[in-house]
């Protein structure tokens, strides 16, 4: 297996398509992903994302455009890209009826892992997964956040140069969640790129750089904090609280430039000067009452909503 | 291809069949279970039809001709009718399933040489018992009837000698007794390894791409080839162990012991089950669950089963339905299996049937092959 790095990008990606019947699941999508880098792609169900990395990683043939992994092309050698690469899915795609251990052996076998080399991957998956004390348990009888973390180790048995993880967090407890992105830490740490598919907010502030993806296209690249720099261009945001809260957001919606509800607040932006002093006086003037407005930063979930009500605009007006 | 990969795969498909208490059950009890069913319960031999008499004549002729029937061992004497109306309620009843039915003047016209008449009513109700026991009815009558001639010549010329006549005797070979279970033993083989090797692949082919590791397996570098090899050989070998044990079984349970080669029959049921396990692999290629490939494996059993010539045998289908016949497998493997088990046949006998089930085998193996690679590309 030839393990010469010779490419520059982890992942490229050119005019991407992927079309089932009259549905377009992903449209013209371009990006690169740079080698070593935590690479997060954020967006709603639907949007796309699991389908890119399924043409990734030759589960499905892409429609129209080009891609490259590892600096192998995604139509033609898609055999050659699967030794150097570890997937692992939502589902955690393991035997229940199998130990732990005969988990990690059968996909190792798979993988075409020497034995000698399999035994020193066995200790290395135990330990980070913390599964030692678990090594003969059946994994049907592990909870979630274990079972987790074995599907990364037996995603990873065969030392992959890049990972593509969809979803891996889906229906993983806070706790779980959170030991679970150290993992991935850890493993970049080492070197490795990682590609990872989430609508979690808080997971995405954790990447490097950030694909926001909406309705198969894409609407924002950058790191978190260029993308929230971005945003704050555009003006000031401000929280407000208000009652009647619908009512609020009617009155705003006229007369700024964007407002959107957050929780039991909303979110506005206004251009900064006299923006905090309109806001109060427009919304007293509608008889709302006003009971605190203040100029906060952005959230990627901020950047994230606007990102996709600018979308939606643009698409009504084309349409 | 990597051989290793293959090992590992059905190392782990048979360690994931043996930690499963209910298909354990399923793969090696089942068949034993439906032998003895088959061996015991479903017979078509016919014997010990109860049958009432009506004997309206009350002669020293219907006596003999009563007692005839009796001594025959077919029919088991179960009550004398003085009236005829007591037929229709005692066959309505099921309490006989055959009614003997003596008219008046039986022995007055054989007597004078003229045709005399015996009624046998039968209850149609099991169409194929009764058509059996006619059979039966007319055999002990005209065997009757020829003992009357031939007295009745002697009589006439006082000469023994003289009277000519043709004995048959019949001999059947193969299965002298003409016992089911040696018929059956050989179908339940077929049919065991259809069902086990078919549904079991497609089961377990299905049940990976349920629960989502057939896509884990497809993003590894594992080929089509080594995928599918992995995922059938472990059921090639439970399907010979199966053969193995209901051979047994047979041997020593039910004393039909395998006339001809065993090694012929291993040999030639691996050809057989080239056909199930590409079967099993198309089913699973056509359904998403495996409540899907549960179904659509019927869908291939049922006319397996009823146009093999397992149940009925194919000579007395209508023309159409036997020219249909010519397209399923089991019939060649049934013949090839007949053969072998029972008249000792070898090769140079079974050849044409060897020759249709490798074609079979291979056409359906490599259609089965193509539409999963397209499935896994």
């Amino acid at each position: 297996m030839s393990n010469v790095l010779t490419y520059e990008h982890a992942v490229e990606v050119r005019e991407l398509v992927k079309r089932f019947g009259a549905f377009t699941a992903v449209d013209r999508l371009d990006f690169t992903v740079k080698r070593g880098e935590i690479f997060g792609f954020l967006g709603p169900n639907g949007a796309g994302k699991s389908t890119t990395i399924r043409m990734l990683c030759g589960l499905l043939l892409p429609t129209a455009g080009r891609g490259t992994v590892a600096g192998l092309d995604i139509i033609r050698e898609s055999e050659r890209i699967k030794t150097r690469i570890g997937y692992m899915s939502q589902k955690f795609s393991l035997y229940e009826d199998l130990t732990v251990e005969e988990n990690i052996a059968f996909y190792g076998g798979i993988y075409g892992v020497s034995d000698a080399r399999l035994a020193e991957r066995k200790a290395w998956i135990l330990e980070m997964a913390n599964l030692a004390d678990r090594r003969h348990s059946l994994t049907g009888e592990l909870a979630v956040g274990w079972k987790q973390r074995l599907a990364l180790g037996c995603a990873m048995v065969h030392e992959p140069e890049i990972l593509f993880l969809d979803e891996p967090t889906g229906g993983v407890d806070p706790i779980s969640r959170r030991n679970f992105w150290d993992l991935i830490f850890t493993v970049a740490g080492a070197g490795v790129t990682v590609m990872v598919t989430t609508h979690y907010m808080d997971e995405a502030e954790h990447c490097d750089r950030l694909a926001m993806i909406y309705g198969g296209k894409l609407i924002a690249l950058g790191s978190p904090a260029e993308l929230k720099a971005q945003y704050a261009d555009a003006g000031q945001l401000l929280e407000i609280e208000a009652d009647p809260l619908m009512r609020a957001l009617d009155v705003l919606a006229e007369a700024v430039h964007d407002v959107a509800v957050f929780g039991t607040t909303l979110h506005a932006v206004v251009h900064a000067a006299r923006g905090e002093a309109m806001v109060r006086t427009t919304l007293e003037r509608a008889g709302v009452a006003v009971r605190r407005v203040e100029p906060i930063a952005p959230s990627l979930e901020d950047v994230f909503v606007r990102l996709i009500e600018q979308a939606d605009r643009q698409r009504e007006e084309a349409g | 291809m990597n051989w290793r990969r293959i090992g590992k795969l059905m190392k782990k498909e048979l360690l994931q069949t043996l930690r499963d208490r209910r298909l354990l059950g399923v793969l090696f009890l089942a068949p034993v279970f439906q032998l003895f069913l088959f061996g015991y319960a479903v017979s078509t031999d016919v014997n010990h039809v109860a049958t009432a008499v009506y004997d309206a004549d009350r002669t020293a002729a219907s006596r003999q001709l009563v007692e005839r029937f009796m001594r025959s061992g077919y029919f088991d004497y179960r009550a004398a009718l003085d009236h005829p109306a007591q037929i229709d309620h005692l066959l309505n009843t099921g309490k006989v399933q055959m009614v003997l039915h003596i008219p008046r003047g039986f022995a007055n016209d054989l007597q004078r040489g003229r045709t005399a008449q015996v009624q046998s009513i039968m209850d149609g109700t099991d169409s194929t018992t009764a058509g059996i026991a006619a059979g039966y009815v007319e055999g002990v009558v005209r065997a009757y009837a020829a003992g009357i001639s031939v007295e009745r010549l002697v009589r006439a010329r006082g000469v023994v000698s003289s009277v000519p006549g043709i004995d048959a005797r019949l001999r059947v070979w193969y299965n002298p007794e003409l016992k089911s279970v040696q018929f059956m033993v050989p179908g339940v083989l077929c049919m065991i390894l259809l069902i086990i090797t078919m549904m079991m692949t497609a089961l377990a082919i299905v049940k990976e791409k349920e629960i989502g590791t057939l896509e884990q397996l497809i993003v590894t570098p594992i080929t089509a080839t080594e995928l599918m090899l992995g995922k059938t050989l472990p059921f090639l070998l439970i399907g010979l162990v199966d053969l193995a044990a209901v051979l047994l079984v047979a041997a020593h349970v039910f004393h039909v012991a395998v006339a001809g080669s065993v090694l012929l029959l291993f040999a030639i049921s691996i050809l057989f089950l080239m056909t199930t396990l590409g079967l099993g692999i198309f089913i699973s290629t056509i359904s998403k669950t495996q409540h899907e490939a549960t179904l659509t494996s019927f869908f291939f059993f049922l006319p397996f089963i009823l146009l093999s010539g397992f149940m009925f045998p194919v000579e007395n289908m209508p023309r159409v339905v036997q020219w249909i016949t010519y397209a399923i497998p089991l019939r060649y493997f049934l013949e090839v299996i007949r053969g072998i088990f029972l008249k000792g046949n070898d090769l140079s006998v079974l050849w044409p049937h060897v020759l249709v089930l490798a074609a079979f085998g291979i056409t359906i193996i490599s259609v089965s092959a193509w539409r999963f690679q397209k499935r896994v590309g």
